[in-house]
């Protein structure tokens, strides 16, 4: 089982970005649970939301503690909510920043993680340019599935398709594609 | 059809399946998605032939259904929490009449202190109202549990509650079945009513009875609810064989064969414990599970014909009666009453107002009920050292406050930088 905790804000589509994440995994044809936490659900607020994906039906109903995958997508949330609790000593962490990982402190982190696991991408910007508004977990989305090669980024897109028909959709579509292939490029170059 | 979906949209949509004709509708979290995904379909015409009616409380909306239903029609509504609490006079009104009402419950805590997440004391609080109470373990059973409730509620003319864990399943987004329309008519024929309010054939319904036939009244009552313990099983195996799957029924076992300990639960919770007892099985424990589905009617012969030889129990439950301790622990012990060997209940309170039910407590917990078990009440993840500090606070002086607001400040005291973490993890 592969287990994705997300941190982000009010607002910026945190609960929609786990359930999207599901439905790629299913399109994928693997079992997926994505559920949200609750309880500040007001814009700017910390949120997160969990995702779990397995071969196998997923019985598990407790939070995730020990998630193989966090997502922030608000950097500013490192300095008030522990955020890495639990992150597998193999596991993955990608940031929404446009600054580095050096910048954010996060080195001593990154140190633990295996080579290329820990990641950034600008995903706010990559937003802003193509969706027109702030909103990083599309873009997030796409970087999940360059980094981790978890989903298919084919269905994160019809995923992404179906919860926002027509251009928005499309708009969102094209940030998942832009992170990833920024993601991919970057490992490569790597 | 396969579909990966919100547990609210599954439900939605095999309610919608079962061709409600009246739904009434009051917002409270969380079942809101659930009325809010019917009301779409009947304003897109998805659902037709059903009159969506937004109500000013859940009073009465479930006033509405009463009256929806008496007059003929397939009446659906939900609620949680305090709008069960809100709607208790006609809760016991439409089972005292007999009205085949069904109604989901979004499983939520009651207040005070005002609280929004998961537990089971709203669906204890209408235990003995005279609805059959199913409880859902995922969200495929609580779609499926909504189909069968709708014939169950109309072949014996009694109303149906279905629980379902809210947020843990009302708001996760997981793999359900959505059954063709045609399977679901074959298994749902049209609801013709035992009695109906008819202007062609007046009758009158709800007549005042005094004490020379209320216990008959009553009496009745409970050999109805007695007879749907025939039925549920009935209905779960002609689910099974025209849906392939399991759903419904009484109760379900897993890996009880053999087994020195059985846990008893409802609800989302059993998924989570199914996961532990595959743990501690792969490392010898005997230990096996009874999923209670339907709670009421309790289904006293069934318990007592798998749980009767066993020699521990624990009852893992999502609820408490203050001043008396766990009521399916309790209702488990007046089931078992009697028998010659009974077993040893070991009664566990868990999740309440939400709180998360982890396999690593659980873990603890059946580990400690195989080691002997404990008398009373344990409270699984008790803060101690909490609770032991509020109650010496509140003994220095007579004006101490309230309690709850007490707790918050001392739990925001304490919540300095983020506690070490050890082993495998950062």
């Amino acid at each position: 089982m592969f287990q994705v905790r997300i941190h982000g804000r009010g607002g910026q589509g945190v609960v929609t970005a786990a359930e999207l994440l599901s439905v790629a995994a299913f399109r994928d044809g693997r079992h997926a649970q994505a559920f949200p936490s609750f309880g500040s659900e007001r814009t700017g607020a910390p949120v997160v939301s969990f995702c779990r994906i397995d071969d196998k039906e997923i019985r598990l109903r407790e939070p995730i503690l020990e998630p193989d995958c966090v997502i922030v997508q608000d950097a500013t949330l490192l300095k008030s909510v522990d955020v890495f609790q639990g992150l597998k000593l193999d596991g993955y962490l990608l940031v929404n920043t446009n600054k580095t990982l050096a910048d954010l402190h996060l080195d001593k982190l990154v140190a633990k993680l295996p080579a290329g696991h820990a990641r950034i991408v600008a995903a706010t910007e990559i937003a802003l340019r193509h969706v027109r508004r702030p909103v990083p977990n599309a873009a997030l989305l796409g970087a999940f599935a360059g980094l981790t090669q978890l989903v298919s980024l084919d269905h994160v897109a019809e995923a992404i398709r179906e919860k926002f028909p027509g251009q928005v959709g499309e708009a969102n579509v094209i940030a998942a594609k832009s992170a990833y292939d920024a993601l991919r490029i970057e490992q490569v170059a790597a | 059809m396969l579909k990966q979906i919100e547990g609210s949209r599954a439900m939605a949509e095999a309610i919608a399946l079962a061709r409600p004709e009246v739904i009434c509708a009051y917002p409270i979290t969380p079942q809101t998605h659930i009325v809010e995904g019917l009301g779409e379909m009947v304003r897109t015409g998805a659902l037709t032939n059903c009159e969506f009616i937004n109500v000013e409380s859940e009073f009465a909306a479930l006033s509405v259904a009463i009256g929806a239903s008496a007059a003929g029609a397939r009446a659906y509504t939900a609620t949680a929490s305090q709008g069960l609490l809100y709607m208790a006079e006609a809760v016991y009104n439409a089972s005292g009449l007999g009205l085949p009402i069904v109604m989901t419950l979004g499983n939520r805590a009651i207040g005070a202190p005002i609280n929004i997440w998961n537990d089971h004391s709203d669906a204890m609080s209408m235990r003995d109202a005279g609805w059959v109470q199913l409880f859902a373990e995922t969200n495929q059973e609580a779609a499926d549990l909504h189909i069968q409730a709708f014939r169950l509620a109309e072949q014996l003319s009694m109303p149906v509650m279905v629980c379902v864990d809210g947020f843990i399943l009302t708001h996760a987004v997981e793999r359900t079945d959505i059954p063709p329309q045609a399977d679901v008519d074959a298994f749902l024929p049209p609801y013709e009513p035992v009695q109906v309010l008819d202007p062609k054939e007046p009758i009158s319904i709800g007549a005042m009875v005094g004490p020379n036939a209320f216990t008959e009244v009553r009496y009745l009552q409970h050999h109805k609810q007695n007879q749907a313990l025939e039925l549920i099983p009935r209905l779960a195996a002609e689910f099974r064989q025209r849906f392939g799957r399991q759903s419904g029924g009484l109760l379900r076992t897993y890996r009880a064969e053999d087994a020195e300990l059985l846990v008893v639960a409802m609800g989302s919770v059993n998924g989570t414990i199914k996961d532990v007892i595959d743990e501690m099985r792969a490392s010898g424990a005997r230990v096996g599970l009874v999923t209670l589905v339907t709670f009421r009617p309790l289904p006293i012969a069934a318990l007592r014909n798998v749980l009767g030889s066993v020699p521990h129990i624990v009852v893992l439950e999502k609820s408490l009666a203050v001043g008396m301790g766990g009521p399916l622990a309790n209702d488990l012990d007046s089931a078992l009453r009697n028998l010659v060997a009974a077993p040893h209940i070991h009664s566990a309170v868990a999740g309440l107002g939400g709180r998360p039910i982890t396999k690593a407590s659980l873990h603890r917990l059946f580990r400690a009920a195989l080691d002997g078990g404990w008398e009373g009440t344990h409270f699984l993840d008790l803060n101690e050292a909490i609770v032991e500090g509020e109650i010496s606070r509140m003994r220095e002086k007579r004006r101490s406050g309230p309690t709850a607001e007490s707790i918050l400040r001392q739990l925001a005291r304490k919540s300095g930088p983020a506690a070490a973490v050890s082993g495998s993890q950062l």
